[in-house]
């Protein structure tokens, strides 16, 4: 205990009680002082979530969300299907915030999302009230040589558990080569319209799931903001905003054609290859200097 | 310091068993009463309030939010709670500016039950020693918990608060609340006396601030009847309040507890064999003396009593 106490009582200088005093003070200074240097580091590493942990619908994005939740579990509690969990002290995800485990436990899709409007603080977003607009995370066909729609057989689970049916997840039919005779049934899915609710992932059939739900920011690409589409500007304009279109010139590698009869592209017998052992020659070309 | 044996001998032979636990009694129902009322919903289904001791919906309706989370909340960036938050954190603080903050401390939070228990122990053990820390720390914690709000921009003092690590553990049902409550009570029992509750927990520091302008007080107006048996101090979780108001009257001092330290546990009220203390309000703040003898100066009364 810091003494004040004795300085007080006697009439002595105040010296040795202010010395020990700024002593105390010091001391307690450096002593929270590195406490919160400790605590500091150690919630900028907790406050990664790591990729598997969805957070419930209309969460704020991460950061705003870790100032917003209080980690009262009201929306744990709302959930009727037990599909959120609270992060423990040992698990990874902050401690005291909700998540869920896309394959063991999936959002359900409530139509009144009962988890969102008890939250206290709107960490979960109230706007939200149509469980469509939700963007937990994005499905992502995240290996496709597992996938076993990849290999030619049927399998279409994703698609047809999907709650969104035939807008968050599309099948892309496309020729088998392999085969020569069969179709590929492709999943293909589309941010605009995926929920993240992760059903897709907890129904993969394979032992490890094909298609996962990500966070949006490992799941989602960004464009580099001066990017323009030319055929969206022509669009919008109603014409081309550079020079006129010019007549298509293929720009092929050597030993390569086109065949517009549905074949595509056919690589000539004799080549072995398209593009040469130095890729510096296929950025090269076109470039060489008139002789 | 007589043994913790001892304490409260004197009263209970003077007034009885129930007299002398009265508030003991009646803070441990109200602790174990509210982490029960948590604990219907999950463990039989009755919903009387959801949530934990961070925000809570008392029966679907009242909304209750703690006011330091609220505030850190704030301090973080997330300036436009929703409604819900603000009327939460306004009951909660409005609550406690009436009957003092650290009501909370000795009241509400499960970690009282822990470090009490610790405290007991301590003194049946006649345990001593371990490290000094400064009554003041807990604001230097109450500030770098607010700090770290602002320059993380996230909640960060919550990944470690023991506070609701322990209640979130014990209403979900999370294991790793165990632990905390171990080292809490291993840190009270053998590095600190009274080390997180009375030193540490920046909870504490917040609620002693907005306790110190709260109305109600322990008033010690039979301090005049005071012969320095020490009991008070001895199971009293901050002492440093008692003696301004039991031994200030030379001074020139009031016979309430003003510092906002006090959690008004009552303990002190009712191990006081001489009956010198009672919950009151904070005014009037004067020598009163005994009854009608008003301004009686304090040797007369004293006599009086004993």
């Amino acid at each position: 205990m810091n003494g004040g106490s004795g300085e007080k009582g006697s009439g002595h200088p105040a010296q040795p009680g202010r010395r020990r005093f700024l002593g105390d003070l010091a001391r307690t200074a450096c002593g929270v002082g590195v406490l919160g240097l400790g605590l500091g580091l150690h919630a900028s590493r907790a406050n990664a979530l790591p990729a598997a942990a969805i957070r419930p619908p209309g969460a704020l994005p991460e950061a705003e969300f870790l100032a917003a939740c209080t980690r009262c579990g009201l929306c744990v509690r709302g959930c009727p299907y037990d599909v959120l969990k609270l992060a423990g002290l040992l698990d990874e995800a902050p401690a005291g915030t909700p998540y869920f485990v896309a394959r063991t436990e999936p959002c359900v899709m409530c139509e009144d999302i009962p988890c969102v409007p008890v939250c206290p603080t709107g960490a979960l977003d109230h706007a939200l009230t149509d469980i469509h607009e939700a963007r937990m995370g994005l499905a992502v066909v995240v290996d496709h040589e597992a996938c076993i729609a990849f290999q030619g057989l049927r399998c279409e689970v994703c698609f047809n558990i999907c709650p969104v049916r035939g807008k968050a997840i599309t099948l892309d039919l496309q020729h088998n080569a392999r085969s020569g005779k069969h179709a590929l049934f492709i999943p293909v899915v589309h941010s605009a319209d995926c929920t993240g609710c992760g059903l897709c992932e907890k129904a993969c059939i394979l032992e490890e799931a094909a298609i996962k739900v990500l966070p949006m920011r490992l799941a989602k690409g960004e464009l580099g903001h001066h990017y323009r589409l030319g055929w969206e500007q022509k669009a919008e304009h109603g014409g081309s905003l550079v020079t006129p279109d010019q007549q298509h010139r293929y720009n092929l590698p050597e030993g390569v054609r086109y065949e517009h009869g549905g074949r595509g592209l056919i690589i000539d017998e004799g080549a072995e290859s398209p593009y040469s052992d130095n890729p510096l020659d296929t950025l090269n070309r076109g470039l060489e200097p008139d002789r | 310091m007589s043994g913790g044996g001892k304490t409260g001998l004197t009263a209970t032979l003077n007034r009885g068993w129930w007299q002398t636990r009265k508030w003991l009694v009646l803070r441990r129902v109200s602790q174990l009463g509210i982490l029960g009322l948590f604990l219907l919903g999950p463990l039989a289904g009755v919903r009387i309030i959801d949530g934990n001791l961070s925000s809570s919906l008392l029966l679907d309706t009242v909304p209750m939010t703690d006011p330091l989370l609220f505030l850190q909340m704030l301090v973080a960036g997330f300036l436009v709670p929703a409604g819900t938050a603000v009327l939460g954190a306004a009951l909660v603080m409005g609550f406690y500016l009436l009957v003092g903050g650290r009501v909370f401390c000795s009241w509400v939070c499960p970690v009282n039950l822990v470090t009490d228990a610790a405290g007991w122990l301590r003194l049946r053990l006649d345990l001593h020693g371990g490290i000094n820390l400064a009554r003041s720390t807990r604001y230097w914690m109450l500030a770098l918990v607010l700090l770290l709000a602002l320059a993380t921009g996230s909640l960060a003092y919550e990944l470690v608060n023991p506070v609701s690590l322990l209640h979130r553990g014990i209403i979900f049902g999370l294991g790793s609340a165990a632990f905390v409550a171990l080292a809490l009570f291993l840190f009270d029992l053998f590095v600190a006396r009274r080390g997180w509750c009375g030193h540490l927990c920046p909870m504490g520091a917040f609620y002693g601030l907005v306790g110190a302008v709260s109305p109600v007080r322990v008033r010690a107006d039979q301090r005049a009847a005071c012969d320095d048996c020490m009991e008070c101090f001895v199971v009293c979780p901050e002492p440093q309040v008692i003696r301004p108001a039991l031994k200030g009257a030379e001074a020139g001092r009031g016979p309430v507890i003003l510092a906002g330290e006090c959690t008004n546990c009552g303990r002190c009220i009712e191990v006081c064999p001489q009956e010198v203390f009672a919950f009151g309000l904070r005014y009037p703040n004067r020598e009163r003396g005994q009854g009608s003898e008003t301004r009686s100066s304090p040797g007369l009364s004293k006599g009086a009593a004993t």
